[in-house]
């Protein structure tokens, strides 16, 4: 009988049922999240294309190679919790537990990376307000609060992904998990693809305009 | 007749053994505050909005004395701009928004699929703390000064000149978000999986078609609106944002984002509404609903089409004309699935064997409220005369007609409706059937002048006008406390109806419907055996019904 | 459920971090109007190896695209109407709109004789 599986809620009549139902309320959730992080989009799109000259001036003052390694750092994270999700499959828990550590580590790395690099923002007074860096054009300043606010909130992002990624392991290292049942190691693999996948857009938006002409 | 299976009912034989239903299954408060049953935070909804309605409709009752008078001599202007904020975001997002979904959808919604509780019970009672926690938020703004830039928010008086709890307040709608946001949620992975065994989708009784419309633009919408307020409360904080022209931002665009959650919200508000109409129409006419999947389909369409329109809202602000002119065309494409579905419940009671009982009446109210809210929503989508009327009283008799003509009718049908489903107590009929008439008269005579009121020019958010207003504003203040008596009685019988009322049977209304099938009140997971669908909903029966009236001496349908 | 492979991650990874030089190296070459084309496309093309790959979006049924979709194109009809406004602004020369970018234009002081609307006069 299904219902024997300890992990099957009352309210499921089978495992199936409820492994389907978390992932497509994962994925449902992420769809708030795209309009979440729509909103912040939609506001860059109306301002770069009403003030095209001054974005690109203001973004000549991000950090190219910070926002590069940053990058690179979450691309390979979304490979190494994939690799998790597949070793959940195999069950092959040592290596489940390794590859969720591994990516709770490049998820601190990035946060590690952006908090240099918030620093040297700063120093170069791109705070918006009356200390903004006054070789630049008033709506340069809506770039930097964009800035700001989207890396912000994407941080954040950032943390709730490792802080869930980091009970994904403690729950493995107490042996929750097996091919039978991995259900929550995949949803939080999903929320952490969907982080990476924001900020795979905010990359070029952010570092990359008229690069050419820095 | 009706075709589901029949299910064994835990009713016993013996008098000893009386079986414990959700309520009396535990009465420890620990047990409420704790619960994951869908029945129990319905009902602690219930007691959420009932309070917050009563610090909103204080605040309408104190700005409709302020306006028995032409001169502001009352309260000062801005008090009186406070008590419209706080009614305004009181009502629309601690009271109309989760009415009909949080309180009955999550009662009824999983018992009409036949399950036994929703996919993610435990997300269902966060949704109501979230939902409390941003109310307490609001209720904080609200005590300790209020808050006076109108619910819309407008920037840059919100972000930049006000001098209120603008950020307490945003704060508490962003927190009651999520709390939306994760109903809606429940809501749609319940439909798609937690349906039992033969209920197909083209089965399911048209209030899950249109909760699960609404939890579509809950979730779609929502987002928008929280990352907006916070957007507008960090350039308050923060002294600079995206909106401020003095670095070339667009205060307009703060518009654009509000409204493209806010225009779908106010189908959030009346979708649900809809659907409890399907379900009265049918029970009280005995008859299947006319065009089923019409109706249905336009439960979809007007959520789509709903994320379609928000402009209209903007005809006057700014935006460019051209912009203008789509939002206008695509806002009278939108009334056409709300007009389908007011003919298909006119034709429903066509030729039915039609019952005034108190959830009926409510039902026939909103078909001619919401009719006329509707129709002068479409006078509203021409730019032409909106211009003449935007910012007037004739968009608040607009809104209200739908908002309170129609969504509120409908759930306090709702109500009554499921009221011995929730409690297994009925309400005294007679004086139901007096309060629905009460709140029909004095809703009209609140509302209609205030149309009147918008056409010659008063403007809204005003606590002083031009004294040949007054006598409009005096039916209107006349109306509201004839309103406020339609309000009151219900609230006290619903309650004397608790200890003194009496005992409901399984089904009162010979209603069709998984949710009938199981006793009043239910046991905590609904179906001792999960039930099996075998044909259609609504498989009511006109003739029959009549040929048994006319064979009932007493000519009472119901026992 | 058929999965994938522990090769065909490691080409996605490799895939994606090509894309990645990539974008920053055409960012780093004039192309015009191209550079802002070539730089959604990539980003497109990375969103798509992590849902169909990482994310297992190729062995998702009907309705998850449907969801994945539907977010997508609701943010886009929020794009569409909204650039919509944007875009045509100053069309029609309607003597306020028309310089709303210009900051030294902004913020506009209510006199007697603009264009905008005043309202009734209202006794106190």
């Amino acid at each position: 009988m299904a219902d024997a599986h300890a992990a099957l809620q009352e309210q499921f009549e089978e495992m199936p049922q409820q492994k389907e139902a978390a992932t497509l309320g994962m994925w449902a959730f992420l769809a708030t999240e795209v309009l979440f992080f729509g909103a912040m989009f939609m506001s860059y799109i109306v301002y770069r294309t009403t003030y095209p000259q001054a974005f690109a001036e203001a973004s000549h003052h991000t950090i190219v190679l910070f926002g590069t390694i940053n990058t690179a750092i979450l691309l390979t994270s979304s490979f190494t919790v994939a690799m998790a999700v597949h070793a959940a499959r195999q069950n092959n828990i040592k290596w489940l537990f390794r590859l969720l550590a591994i990516t709770v580590f490049f998820g601190l790395a990035f946060l590690a990376v952006k908090g240099l690099e918030y620093h040297e923002d700063l120093n170069e007074n791109l705070w918006p307000g009356p200390h903004f860096k006054s070789e630049l054009p008033p709506q340069a300043q809506i770039f930097w609060i964009l800035y700001w606010i989207m890396t912000g909130v994407h941080a954040v992002h950032v943390t709730v992904g490792v802080v869930l990624l980091s009970i994904m392991a403690w729950m493995t290292s107490r042996r929750k998990f097996s091919d039978a049942y991995y259900t929550p190691i995949e949803i939080s693999a999903l929320y952490w693809h969907f982080v990476d996948i924001i900020w795979i857009y905010l990359y070029p938006l952010l570092y990359l305009i008229h690069r050419y002409s820095a | 007749m009706n075709t589901a299976m029949p299910i064994e009912s835990p009713e016993p034989l013996r008098e000893e053994r009386v079986p414990k239903n959700y309520i009396t299954e535990s009465r420890t408060l620990k047990s409420w505050l704790f619960t994951t049953d869908h029945k129990r935070i319905g009902i602690l909804y219930l007691f959420s909005i009932l309070f917050y309605f009563i610090i909103a409709a204080i605040a309408a009752a104190l700005m409709r004395m302020e306006l028995i008078t032409p001169a502001g001599d009352m309260v000062t202007s801005e008090t009186y701009n406070k008590l419209f904020t706080i009614h305004g975001t009181l009502m629309v997002w601690f009271f109309l928004i989760p009415s009909i979904p949080a309180v009955l959808g999550n009662f009824v919604l999983p018992m009409m699929l036949g399950a036994r509780d929703v996919a993610f019970p435990k997300l269902n009672l966060l949704s109501w703390y979230l939902f409390n926690a941003g109310g307490l938020l609001a209720v904080y703004a609200v005590t300790f000064g209020g808050v006076d830039t109108g619910w819309t928010f407008y920037t840059p008086y919100s972000s930049t000149f006000s001098n209120s709890h603008v950020v307490e307040m945003a704060a508490g709608v962003f927190v009651a978000g999520f709390g939306t946001i994760l109903t809606g949620l429940n809501f749609i992975i319940t439909t798609h999986k937690l349906r039992a065994p033969g209920m197909r989708w083209f089965r399911m009784p048209l209030f899950v078609w249109s909760l699960y419309s609404t939890s579509v633009i809950m979730i779609l919408a929502t987002p928008v609106l929280a990352m907006t307020l916070a957007l507008m409360s960090i350039e308050r904080i923060w002294g600079v944002g995206i909106f401020d022209p003095r670095l070339g931002g667009d205060p307009i665009l703060f518009q654009h984002l509000f409204w493209f959650y806010s225009h779908p919200a106010v189908y959030i508000m009346i979708l649900p509404g809809m659907g409890v109409m399907s379900e009265l129409v049918t029970c009280f006419s005995r008859k299947p609903i006319f065009g089923y999947h019409f109706v249905a389909f336009a439960s979809v369409a007007i959520a789509i089409m709903g994320f379609l329109v928000w402009g209209h809202h903007m005809f006057t602000s700014g935006q460019s004309i051209y912009a203008g002119l789509v939002f206008s065309f695509l806002s009278y494409m939108v009334a056409v699935p709300s007009a389908i579905k007011v003919f298909n419940w006119t034709m429903t009671l066509y030729r039915g064997s039609i019952s005034f009982a108190t959830p009926m009446l409510y039902a026939l109210g909103f078909m001619g409220l919401f009719t006329i809210g509707g129709l002068t929503g479409l006078y509203l989508a021409a730019v032409g005369f909106d211009v003449h009327v935007q910012d007037t009283y004739f968009i608040v008799a607009h809104f209200h007609y739908i908002m309170v003509g129609g969504m509120v009718t409908a759930f306090m049908g709702g109500l009554h409706y499921w009221w011995p489903k929730i409690t297994g107590r009925m309400y005294p009929e007679k004086l139901g059937q007096l309060a629905a008439l009460i709140m029909y008269l004095g809703f009209n005579l609140t509302f209609f002048p205030q149309f009147i009121l918008g056409y010659l020019g008063m403007p809204r958010r005003y606590h002083a006008y031009a004294p040949e207003f007054q006598i409009y504003n005096v039916m209107s203040s006349a109306g509201a406390s004839i309103l406020g008596v339609g309000y009151l009685l219900p609230l006290l019988y619903f309650l004397w109806s608790l200890k003194y009322g009496k005992k409901a049977p399984a089904n009162p209304w010979k209603a069709t419907g998984l949710e009938w099938q199981t006793p009043s009140p239910p046991p905590k997971h609904n179906f001792v055996e999960t039930p099996v669908v075998t044909g259609p909903p609504y498989q009511y029966s006109a003739e029959a019904a009549e040929a048994e009236f006319t064979a009932n001496e007493k000519g009472e349908a119901y026992g | 459920m058929r999965t994938a492979s522990k090769k065909s991650y490691v080409l996605v990874w490799i895939a994606l971090l090509t894309l990645l030089l990539l974008t920053w190296g055409l960012a780093e070459i004039n192309l015009g109007p191209f550079n802002n084309v070539a730089a959604l496309c990539i980003s497109v093309a990375k969103m798509l190896l992590v849902v169909l790959f990482f994310m297992h979006g190729r062995y998702e049924k009907a309705l998850t695209w449907i969801f994945i979709c539907a977010g997508v194109i609701w943010f886009l009809i929020m794009v569409d109407l909204t650039l919509s406004d944007y875009l045509t602004r100053g069309d029609v020369r309607d003597g306020v709109s028309t310089s709303w970018h210009h900051p030294q234009v902004n913020p506009p002081t209510l006199q007697p004789g603009t264009t905008r609307e005043l309202q009734h006069q209202i006794p106190r």
